[in-house]
Parts: C-alpha cells; sequence; structure tokens
C-alpha cells in the first residue's frame, strides 16, 4: 500500500540518490556527446509533395518503435515496482522525478551522444536518439498508471486467483493485465499525442556547425518553412493531421470501445465509448471464424505450454543468491554514480562565477514566459471551456473541432509562427511566448470542459433559486467547481511549457539561429558550442526548477482541491 | 450429519494460531486452537473487526501466522490450499470475463482441457441455476446471480474444504435466505463432493440455521470465546423456540465476547496509567446512541439486546458500537444480554437538548483520550492544536487504519458535546468562546 508512513522517511534520500544518479548519467552523456563529428550535415529534404506519404511511414514507424520501447519498459518496471516492496522505494522516486524534468533538455545531448556511438552510420544514431526521445516523453505516466493499477487490484480478486492456484502467467494474464487495461490505454494515447510533439522536434535539429535530419514528416515542415514553401507547408501539416486523425479512428477507438469492457465496475454506468471499426471487426464473419477455429486453438495452445514450463505457483520466499547478486549490483551502481557525480561537479567548478547570475537571469526570463504562456492560456480556456462544458448543443459542435486542433503537435506549428512572428519587434520573444502557449493550451481547455460538465445539475438550479448574479455565480460555483480539473490541468501544462522552452527558445529559422535570453536558449547554446560546464549548469538548475515548483506550488494545490474542492 | 462426525478424520487443525499485524500493536489472533472434522458446518461468529476473516483466510493458506500452524489433513499448510475454494463477500468475479469463463478460471488454472472444462462449468452453471446466463458479464446480473456464479465458481473445483466469507451479507434478505437453502440444499443431500463448510458470518441466526457448530470469537484480541454445538434438525424451523433458545443464547455469548473488555472508566484510568494507552472509542453516532436509550427507557428502562436489535434492524455488528458506547460512557450497561439503563443514562433520556449536551460532556470528560484532548488545547496559548498532533499520539497505539476512525468519532463526541471547535480546512482542533473545554475537569485539580 502506498501509504504516508511507508514513504515518507526515505524521501529525501531516494531524491538525493536520484539526483546523483541524473548528474552523473548526464556526465556520461555530454562525455560521450564530446566524440560527435563536428560538422555534420544529413542530406537536405525533398519537399516534393509526392514523398510526403513516404515520410508521414518513416514518422509512424519511428513513433511505433518508440511507443514499443515504453510499453515493455512500462511492463517490466512497473511489475517490479509494485512487487518488489525494496525496488519500489527507489523505483517510484526515480520515475517521480523523470516525469517532471524537462527531457527535452537532454535531447541535444542524447543526439550527439549516439550520433558518436556510431561514427561510421550517423543516421543510425540519430535515428536511436529521435526513438529514445519519444520513449522519454511516452514512458512515465505509463507506468505509473501501470503500477497504480497493479496496485490497487482488489484483495478478493487476487485471492480468487491464489486459492485458484494460477501461476504468476495465468495471473498476469487473467488479472493483473485485465486490470491495468483501460488506464494503460488511455495513458498509452496520451503518450502517443505527446509522443507527436517529440517526433517533430527531433527530426530536425540544428546544434553548431552541425545539422541533423531525419526523413519524415517534423523535417518535411521545417525545412518547408525555412523556404518559405507555402504550398508544402499546407501539404505537410494536412498529411499530419491526416495521419493523426486516422490513426486514432483506425486503432485508438476501436482500442479504448474494446478496452471498456476491463472496466472494475459491476454497474453499467453512462455510455460506453464506441467504435465503429470495432463493430465492424466485431461482426464479421470472416474475423470470428478465425478467432474460433485459430486465435482460440493457438492461444489454448501456447498457454498449456507456458503452463507446462512455469508448472503450479510454489512458495514464493526470495532467494539468499539473489540479494547477494542486488548488493553487487548496487555497490556496482553505487561507484558509478559517486564517479559520475564528482566528474559532474569537477566539470561545475571550472564555471566563472559570474555564471550564476547569467543563469539566474536566464531561468527568471524562462519563468516570466512560461507564467505569460499559462495566463493567456487560462485567460481564453476558462471562459470558453465553461461555455463549451455547460452547453450541451455547442460541445457537439465544437468538441471533435477542438480535438482536432489539439492533436496538431505544437512542434508542427512553430515554423509557421516564426514566419509570422519574427518581423514583429521583440518578435523572438512573442513567438517564444506563442510557442509555449500552443504546447499548453489544449490541457487547460479540455481540463477546463471536463469541469464544467461535471457540475450537478441540482448546484446550477440552486445558484438560479437564488438568483446569484453573474459574479456571485461564477466565484460560488464555477469556479470552485472547476478548480481540481483546472488544477490537473494546470500541473500538466506548466510541465509541458518548462519542456517547451527548449526548443521556443531557441530556433533555427531561414538559415540563423534566433535566441533570447533563457534556461532553454542556454542550454541549447551551450550544447552546440560543446560548453559542457554550461549546460551541465543550466539542465540542472532547470530541473531543479521544475521540480520544486511542483512539489512546492502544484502538489499543495493537488491537495487543497483534492480535499476541498472534490464533488464527490 | 454431526451423528458420528467425532469418528471422521480431522481435517483443519489450527495449532496456537497467532496473527499480529505490523502497524497495529494489538494482536488480532491469540492462541487459536481448533479441530475441524469431515462432514462438518462450522460457522465463525464474532463482533465485527474481530479477526474472523483474518482466521478462515489463515486457514486457506493465503496469509501465514505469526506464529502457531495449520495443519490440513495432518500436513502444514504452506502456500494457497489446493483443496480449498473460498466464496467472496463480493462474490470477487473477474469483471471482464463471461459467467462461464470465470467459473471455468479454477480448472484452467488446473490445466483441465477446454472441452472438459466447458462441460463441468455447464453443470455448475445448472446446479446453481444460471442456465442461460454462460455468455453474460458479472456487471449484467443482480447481486444475488453474482454470488451464485462465486458459488459454482468455487464448486467447479471440486474443492474439499469449503470457506465462506459472509456470502450472505451483501444480499437483500430473500436472495440471501433463497441461496441459503439451496446450499444446504447440496451438502445435506451430499450431490457435491465437499468434505467440511467453514463459514465467517456476523448473522446470528445464519449461524444458527446453517451450521453444526458455532464457534465464537472474542475481540482484541480475538480468541475462541465458545464453542457452541447446534443440534437442531434440518430442515431448521425459524420460528421454533428451540431455535429461539439457541439464538439467544448464541447472543449473549457474542455480545458478552464483544463487551467483555469494557472497564468502567476510573478502571480504564487506572490501565492507562499503567500503560500510557488509550481505550478506544466505539464508532458510534451520538444520535444513534441517544436513538437506543430512548428506546430502552420506553420499554421500561431495560431490554433484550437481541430483541432491540430487532426493532432497530440492526445487525449485531452495527449495535454493538452503540451499546459499547453507552456502557462507556456510563448511561446504560449490558446485563446478561440486555441493556440497562444507568441512572444517568435515564436523566440523559429524559433532559432537553441543552443539559443532554453538558450531561454528555460531563461523561466523555472521565475518558481519558478526551481529557487529554482538553489538557493539551488549555496549554496551548492559542488554545489551538492542529489534528496531525493528535493523529500521531494515537497512531502508536491504534496503528494507521484505526486512527482516522478514533479521530472522528472523538471530534464528533466532542463537537456535540460543545467541548471544542475543529476547523475541517485548517485540520485543526480549538477552544472557543464558551466552549466547554476551556474549563478544566475534575479530576485534574
Amino acid at each position: 500500500m502506498l501509504t504516508k508512513s511507508n514513504m515518507a522517511p526515505r524521501r529525501w534520500q531516494a531524491d538525493a540518490l536520484v539526483a546523483g544518479g541524473l548528474v552523473a548519467a548526464l556526465y556520461g552523456l555530454m562525455h560521450l556527446s564530446s566524440f560527435a563529428p563536428d560538422a555534420y550535415t544529413s542530406t537536405a529534404v525533398d519537399l516534393g509533395v509526392r514523398h510526403l506519404p513516404y515520410f508521414a511511414v518513416r514518422s509512424v514507424l519511428r513513433m511505433l518503435a518508440a511507443y514499443g520501447l515504453s510499453l515493455l519498459f512500462t511492463l517490466t518496471y512497473g511489475y517490479v515496482a509494485a512487487y518488489n516492496r525494496r525496488a519500489e522505494r527507489i523505483m517510484l522516486p526515480v520515475l517521480d522525478i523523470l516525469q517532471s524534468i524537462p527531457v527535452l533538455s537532454f535531447m541535444p545531448s542524447v543526439v550527439l551522444a549516439l550520433v558518436a556511438l556510431f561514427p561510421r552510420a550517423p543516421h543510425v544514431g540519430q535515428e536511436l536518439a529521435s526513438i529514445v526521445l519519444i520513449f522519454t516523453g511516452q514512458a512515465w505516466n505509463m507506468t505509473f498508471s501501470y503500477y497504480y493499477s497493479l496496485k490497487s487490484i482488489p484483495a478478493e480478486l487476487r485471492e480468487a486467483a491464489a486459492i485458484q492456484q494460477m501461476n504468476g502467467w495465468q495471473r498476469l494474464r487473467t488479472l493483473e493485465l485485465p486490470s491495468a487495461a483501460v488506464g494503460l490505454v488511455w495513458n498509452s494515447m496520451m503518450s502517443w499525442a505527446g509522443g507527436w510533439f517529440f517526433l517533430m522536434a527531433c527530426e530536425m535539429l540544428t546544434l553548431g556547425n552541425s545539422q541533423f535530419t531525419l526523413p519524415g514528416l517534423g523535417s518535411y515542415m521545417q525545412a518547408a518553412a525555412n523556404a518559405g514553401d507555402a504550398k508544402a507547408m499546407t501539404f505537410g501539416l494536412s498529411t499530419l493531421i491526416f495521419v493523426i486523425v486516422l490513426l486514432d479512428q483506425l486503432v485508438w477507438r476501436p482500442i479504448v470501445a474494446w478496452a471498456d469492457k476491463f472496466k472494475v465496475e459491476l454497474v453499467n454506468s453512462g455510455t460506453p465509448p464506441r467504435s465503429v471499426v470495432l463493430t465492424v471487426l466485431r461482426r464479421s464473419q470472416m474475423i470470428e471464424w478465425l478467432s474460433l477455429h485459430i486465435f482460440m486453438p493457438l492461444d489454448e495452445k501456447l498457454d498449456g505450454l507456458v503452463n507446462a514450463w512455469l508448472g503450479r505457483p510454489k512458495d514464493e520466499s526470495p532467494g539468499p543468491v539473489r540479494t547477494t547478486f542486488s548488493y553487487v549490483l548496487t555497490a556496482a551502481a553505487g561507484l558509478a554514480v559517486l564517479l559520475g557525480l564528482w566528474k559532474g561537479i569537477t566539470l561545475l567548478a571550472q564555471l566563472p562565477l559570474s555564471v550564476v547570475g547569467d543563469l539566474a537571469l536566464a531561468a527568471g526570463a524562462s519563468f516570466l514566459r512560461v507564467t505569460a504562456a499559462i495566463v493567456i492560456g487560462l485567460a481564453w480556456t476558462i471562459p470558453v471551456g465553461v461555455a463549451i462544458g455547460s452547453n450541451p448543443r455547442l460541445s457537439a459542435y465544437l468538441q471533435p473541432v477542438t480535438q482536432i486542433a489539439a492533436s496538431v503537435p505544437a512542434t508542427a506549428l512553430f515554423p509557421m509562427v516564426l514566419l509570422v512572428l519574427l518581423p514583429l519587434p521583440f518578435g523572438m520573444n512573442w513567438a517564444a511566448v506563442a510557442l509555449l502557449l500552443l504546447g499548453t493550451q489544449w490541457y487547460l481547455l479540455f481540463n477546463v470542459i471536463a469541469g464544467a460538465s461535471g457540475i450537478p445539475a441540482d448546484l446550477k438550479e440552486t445558484g438560479a433559486v437564488f438568483q446569484l448574479t453573474r459574479w456571485e455565480k461564477w466565484r460560488t460555483l464555477i469556479l470552485p467547481a472547476i478548480f481540481p480539473q483546472l488544477v490537473t490541468g494546470l500541473v500538466t501544462a506548466s510541465g509541458g511549457a518548462w519542456n517547451a522552452t527548449i526548443v521556443a527558445e531557441y530556433q533555427p529559422f531561414h538559415g540563423a539561429i534566433h535566441k533570447t535570453i533563457g534556461l532553454g536558449a542556454t542550454i541549447a547554446d551551450a550544447t552546440s558550442a560543446g560548453n559542457f560546464p554550461l549546460l551541465l549548469a543550466a539542465t540542472i538548475v532547470l530541473a531543479a526548477l521544475v521540480v520544486s515548483i511542483n512539489r512546492l506550488v502544484w502538489r499543495r494545490l493537488y491537495r487543497l482541491a483534492e480535499s476541498r474542492y472534490s464533488l464527490l | 450429519m454431526q451423528k458420528d462426525v467425532l469418528k471422521k478424520d480431522v481435517l483443519i487443525e489450527t495449532k496456537g494460531v497467532c496473527k499480529r499485524f505490523p502497524e497495529a500493536t494489538a494482536t488480532t489472533l491469540e492462541e487459536i486452537s481448533l479441530q475441524v472434522r469431515e462432514g462438518e458446518f462450522v460457522a465463525l461468529l464474532g463482533p465485527s473487526g474481530c479477526g474472523k476473516s483474518t482466521l478462515l483466510r489463515i486457514v486457506a493458506g493465503l496469509i501465514p501466522p505469526s506464529s502457531g500452524e495449520v495443519c490440513y489433513r495432518g500436513i502444514r499448510v504452506k502456500g494457497a490450499n489446493p483443496k480449498a475454494s473460498i466464496v467472496f463477500q463480493s462474490a470477487a468475479l473477474y469483471p471482464w470475463l463471461t459467467v462461464q469463463q470465470n467459473v471455468e478460471l479454477g480448472l484452467k488454472a488446473q490445466g483441465v482441457p477446454a472441452a472438459e472444462r466447458a462441460k463441468r462449468a455447464a453443470n455448475l452453471i445448472r446446479v446453481v441455476g444460471l442456465d442461460g446466463y454462460e455468455d453474460a458479464f458479472p456487471k449484467e446480473l443482480s447481486g444475488g446471480m453474482r454470488q451464485r456464479v462465486g458459488f459454482a465458481r468455487a464448486l467447479a473445483v471440486e474443492p474439499e474444504l469449503l470457506l465462506m466469507d459472509e456470502p450472505y451479507s451483501t444480499l437483500d434478505p430473500l436472495t440471501a435466505e433463497n441461496l441459503r437453502d439451496e446450499l444446504l440444499d447440496l451438502w445435506l443431500e451430499e450431490r457435491i463432493p465437499l468434505k467440511c463448510i467453514l463459514m465467517v458470518t456476523h448473522g446470528i441466526e445464519e449461524a444458527v440455521y446453517m451450521a453444526d457448530r458455532i464457534i465464537v470469537l472474542s475481540r482484541n484480541p480475538a480468541r475462541v470465546a465458545a464453542d457452541i454445538p447446534v443440534r437442531l434438525r434440518h430442515p431448521r424451523d425459524r420460528r421454533s423456540p428451540e431455535f429461539d433458545a439457541l439464538v439467544d443464547q448464541v447472543y449473549k455469548t457474542v455480545t458478552g465476547a464483544g463487551l467483555k473488555q469494557t472497564q468502567t472508566p476510573a478502571q480504564q484510568r487506572a490501565v492507562v496509567e499503567r500503560s500510557g494507552r488509550y481505550k478506544p472509542l466505539p464508532n458510534a453516532a451520538v444520535n444513534m446512541l441517544a436513538g437506543l436509550l430512548e428506546l430502552v427507557d420506553d420499554h421500561g428502562g431495560r431490554e433484550d439486546l437481541y430483541t432491540l436489535g430487532g426493532d432497530l434492524l440492526l445487525e449485531v455488528d452495527d449495535l454493538l458500537p452503540i451499546t459499547e458506547a453507552s456502557e462507556l460512557l456510563a448511561l446504560a450497561n449490558v446485563v446478561e444480554g440486555d441493556l440497562v439503563l444507568t441512572p444517568t443514562g435515564k436523566q440523559f433520556v429524559e433532559a432537553d437538548t441543552e443539559e443532554r449536551k453538558a450531561l454528555f460532556h460531563q461523561r466523555i470528560c472521565q475518558l481519558p483520550m478526551f481529557e487529554m484532548v482538553g489538557r493539551v488545547l488549555r496549554a496551548k496559548r492559542n488554545r489551538t492544536m492542529n489534528r496531525q498532533f493528535f493523529s500521531d499520539l494515537l497512531e502508536e497505539q491504534f496503528g494507521p487504519e484505526e486512527v482516522p476512525l478514533q479521530l472522528k468519532t472523538l471530534i464528533s463526541w466532542g463537537r456535540y458535546a460543545e467541548m471544542f471547535h475543529y476547523d475541517a480546512n485548517a485540520e485543526e482542533l480549538y477552544l472557543d468562546e464558551g466552549d466547554r473545554g476551556l474549563l478544566a475537569t475534575g479530576s485534574e485539580q
């Protein structure tokens, strides 16, 4: 059980360990990336429209590989964290921090490091880097969901499995995976959507004299914007939206509708999600024949084989061999962490003292930009979201539109935003805020809609009976009622905005690099200049800033929302 | 079946089974030694939270005992007993599997081939009267039908030992009675190869109606308080005088077992001073307490607990905390299964709201926990203390799961008595102008 008492005492030790590990990992990455070729330019992107299907396939395959990796990670990491009490104490804080640090700040070093690993074939390294980066944007929420699902399986269902002598495999199939299915599917969908954001960002990367380009929709659109080719831009964007909507309809919706049967509820509630595709598949004679004569017997056979191999459940007590092994492993990992930490600290010691002021200024600027983006986002999403959420007819028209609009990853729109805003005075500053806003506003909007549509009718009627003025109604009913959802949206939005600073504050465009003062720009700049001490310092500052904001602001608001404004 | 039971083999034997949970300092089960023979239907009765279900799970091999051992046919049980099956309170069906798949589950785990599985499952589904529902999902079924599936699933593996954890408690009375009779038919006519049934229940009538033997557990810690044979012939008539007498006898034993530990406040204070511990507050609402006392007063100041439970439509489990509270506050006493108003209790019933509150305050001031709260609040300059402080203080004794319940009762009683205020947002207890807690109680001076 995840109770306060067993989490609290180890919290800070675990945090310190994780922080040390991160610095060590960062140092390792930077060390590797110093071996990357000095000036490298991938083949230019062909802007011919006929290449678009090929680019789309390449992008989707990249996403698929990253998602597969995320799923594999989720199933193993989540499982171990849920069942191994000792590992849980470290694994959970690690996950928590990994989830809250802006992973894009690692992007430049990851790309350089992996390119350096494959000196003969830089594109392989770059391909791997893009997959790793998308993975880091997808895996954490899925893992958390799987872990919590496993932890919250009702005791009686577990006992039923035990008394029926199920072995580990049978338990996984009949109890654990089904229990986790709903959460896993929803989080997969979110992760997939988030994956597009990272994909667009990492398909084309300019660092110093090197330009890394992977064939795909993201690089196509950046190249099109760079060339000022309006036709290519329109076609690229339409293809992207088409692919996203197609996958949503053909893959995700059927899966969501199918996963509905795994809801742990004993009464039918609400309208279940539907999918035409799934209904067609379910009614198809051919599919039924296949399942009856091929899939089911095959499944039975496989199941039998695995069971024969595993045998009956044994008395589960951890053997002494494993513990010795784990001690050795822990000691080795600890040594590596200490070494990396030491190297990292010596690296930081090379920095002049003036860097402190520079970093503080950069952090302040980024903070203001993120805040501005969130405030602008709130200013339009609260009234619009409440209007949509409390008006079913409006919602029927606008929901699909907003969903499609939201499905376009902000990074895909960056080049176009730059095209419009750069010519203005302080253009890059405006552009950066606009880019952050693009990446965050949808989280806010959807949560406000969800909150507003959940306001119980009797509360609204009470407001009407007492003839509350518009302001009173907002103050006493609407704002408190949407508060919990709003906080959820804000947490995600803030995380997304900080992450996006890396790409928003530093943009190559029309052959030049455009940047403003900010932590994101500092990180991208330091990487391209090979200034590792500065890169390390800036990344640490950014990660620490985001984690502290999470702990000090969002988590408290979250608790307040849960305890006081919850409608249940 | 019970006539020659003593000649039959001992199926289950628990030898000095103890169970402690790391969170709570108190032992849950202490020195439980029992023998259950082939052919017996045993009911485990006891006040709620006494550890009946824990004992059932230890017998099943789902939880290891802290000390002592459980033997099945003379062999020590390690891990889930393959000869046993459980019917759970919630039926515990897998929501994503159909009725048929749920029933087949245990057979599948045993590696029974698909065709054989389907045949045996279909047979049991017919036995529990659910033919036609093979393809239904649990959420499409009523509670009673779900529990039928639970029975079918448990019986499909042809267990020797059937363990039941309050299997009828979530069903409506009619369905429950129906299911009880069906199980008794299967059992008495030996239509299923069962050797023994062990049922946890808090329904005294249910136990007398079904079982051959009733084992009563006491609370805190749970020990075997009584082992009562039931020699009534099946089918048993609930309206017969013998049935009634037996129910009454068991009722007295159970309430005795639940209340045995209650001491007068003076004795209790002595215990607290010795061990530094607080007597747990029964989780009873003040208005329920007042209602019960008024009812007893209407009956002339003394009434049978069993009758009271019937009047209030309360099971003994729900009634016990209220009677415990009335004893703790010396408003009534339990004498031979009857609840008897004390003079203070009589005074309480006749008082108006304000007087009741004053009297209630006077009574709770006698309890060490309230005394402590009053002392702490008065000692602070701002007369305020956060909830966490008391929570931490009590956690050592009660464990993390019980503390919120204790504090809930503490705050609710304190608020009623106007002893202190509680700010739920700030999570603080505080003394306000006019609060009775501002005045020190007599015992302190």
